[in-house]
């Protein structure tokens, strides 16, 4: 089962942090399908949409994964499905 | 391609991180109207295995949700038949089916379970007289089971003997749990208007005109709603204050259908109706009072607190109703004394009185709630309180209800705490001049006239 997700990664910006968290979703069998990056009030703010193949690895698994990650790099790593941002925001 | 901005992403993240968004709670009805039996211990032993098979998979479903969505879900609850239904054969004691839901709650991992409950707005049946004898014992003797009387009804007038019987049901629960600071009241509600699909507690029942079972969902967010009108300019008008609110709770009505959908299809059940309550939690920030300082009040309590907690209420409905179609529950702002620090620091500083409180009853849910009084306070004088806000639900065609905790041994000046989600309070002062003889005489108040509204 396919499942669309929203990344988000919020902190101090330093080198690898694309790289370490592109990595982890490919070894997860995740698709990165679109990728923004900016600066919000001095925060590294990155927003990703991902689509994880449940099949490959459950939507827990690929959480769990990424908080590893996030404590290895020290940042806010928070993976949400993406209806609950369709919901709120679209009419 | 992501057609969210980062800007919206990082406002839900916000709402959940820093402002307490979350769906107050998912609440399981279920019906038990297939376990009615001829004594407590049958009927017991039949909810329990009923409760048992039917929410079995509720809590880890919320968590699963919970950790998809990214959006806590704080409560899992159950409501169930009123007991009185299908008690009328058993007794006279029905604690034994009360420490069955009891038994079914902790092992499923629910904290509240509703629904020792009966309606006598018009009379009191015989299984009806056996939940309010039974009451202050199943309170008494278990943790997590709620209870709630309804005493009156527009279409019914107010039972001024039940709700006489129940003042005095109210004292001897205190009584029962004095050892507790009376925490039994806590667990007790006595409505006007109560609703067949509330998902809050203590007053939560599951209908006899729902399905066999339902999810039903509370949403939240004072909080966030909170840091809404805080961020406006100063010199916002109301029509600009309103506009903000109503945006903001359709966002949160969102997460609660979202939710609400979610846990329906993946327990294999109806889904019932998104409650659009702001519920306020002891957490700093969290709080309904506060909203209505930050709109402009002194202190909650104050003159303008009834205006602003209109104008907030209706605007909470109408973002609300564009999230929804499924609006039900009591859908009203709740002023808890004991679960709102903005509440609480108005009774202490002598804004917020009892009197202030009927009357903001009349313009939001459910309004004197969790409010602690003397212990030694006649329950002539509670049932005229509690009378008072019947009054006001039956003229106004609202759900209003009372729960007041008289915690035994203390007066004003004194201080209780309940712990958990129930907070703490001090005790407010009662009014000494109560129609004792307007309780006393009994009878009914006739069902009012549906038209000349003023």
């Amino acid at each position: 089962m396919k499942t669309k997700a929203i990344l988000s990664v919020l902190g101090e910006d330093r080198v690898g942090i694309v790289a370490a968290i592109s990595n982890a979703l490919a070894e997860a069998g995740a698709n990165i399908e679109d990728i923004r990056q900016t600066i919000l009030s001095g925060v590294f703010s990155m927003t990703m949409l991902v689509t994880i193949d449940e099949d490959a690895e459950s939507f827990e698994a690929v959480q769990a994964r990424l908080a590893t990650v996030a404590e290895e790099i020290g940042l806010q790593i928070t993976l949400q499905r993406e209806d609950v941002f369709r919901f709120m925001h679209r009419v | 391609m992501l057609d969210i901005s980062p800007e919206e992403i990082a406002e839900t993240v916000t709402m959940v991180t820093q402002q307490h968004l979350d769906i107050r709670t998912v609440t399981l009805g279920v019906s038990l109207t297939d376990c009615a039996a001829g004594d407590a211990a049958s009927i017991g032993k039949r909810v329990y295995d009923r409760l048992m098979q039917a929410a079995e998979r509720l809590v880890p479903t919320c968590e699963s949700i919970e950790r998809e969505f990214g959006i806590p879900i704080v409560n899992k609850r159950i409501s169930v038949t009123p007991i009185a239904e299908i008690a009328t054969c058993a007794g006279p004691d029905l604690t034994p089916i009360a420490l069955a839901m009891d038994r079914a709650a902790h092992e499923i991992g629910v904290d509240f379970i509703g629904g020792f409950s009966a309606l006598v707005q018009k009379g009191i049946g015989r299984g009806d007289q056996l939940i309010i004898d039974s009451l202050p014992s199943a309170l008494a003797a278990t943790e997590r089971v709620c209870g709630s009387v309804n005493v009156a009804s527009t279409r019914a007038g107010i039972n001024m003997d039940a709700v006489m019987l129940m003042a005095e049901t109210i004292k001897a629960t205190a009584e029962a749990t004095a050892d507790r600071d009376g925490i039994g009241c806590a667990k007790l509600v006595v409505f006007c208007n109560m609703v067949e699909d509330n998902p809050f507690m203590a007053g939560a029942v599951h209908g006899s005109g729902e399905a066999d079972i339902v999810v039903n969902v509370g949403i939240s967010g004072p909080g966030v709603v909170n840091a809404v009108v805080r961020s406006l300019p100063d010199d916002a008008d109301l029509t600009a204050v309103a506009e903000a609110i109503k945006a903001t709770s359709f966002k949160i009505t969102r997460a609660g259908e979202l939710v609400a959908r979610e846990a329906a299809r993946r327990l294999g059940v109806t889904m019932g109706i998104v409650d659009l309550s702001l519920a306020p939690t002891p957490a700093e920030g969290d709080s309904v009072a506060e909203i209505l300082e930050a709109i402009g009040v002194g202190r909650c309590g104050g003159p303008g607190t009834t205006t602003a907690l209109a104008l907030l209420n209706d605007a909470v409905k109408k973002g609300g109703a564009m999230g929804t179609s499924s609006i039900g529950g009591l859908s009203g702002a709740f002023i808890p004394v004991s679960e709102d620090m903005g509440m609480l620091r108005a009774v202490e500083c002598g804004a917020l009185t009892l009197e202030k409180l009927e009357a903001m009853t009349a313009v939001c849910s459910v309004g004197l709630d969790m409010i602690a009084i003397p212990g030694d306070t006649p329950a002539e004088t509670i049932a005229a309180v509690i009378s008072d806000a019947c009054a006001i639900g039956v003229i106004n065609s609202k759900t209003t209800a009372a729960r007041l905790i008289p915690v035994p041994g203390k007066t004003v000046g004194d201080h209780v705490s309940f712990g958990g989600l129930l907070g703490h309070t001090p005790i407010m002062a009662v009014n000494g001049w109560a129609g004792t003889r307007l309780v006393r005489r009994g009878g009914r108040v006739p069902a009012p006239l549906g038209s000349l509204r003023n």
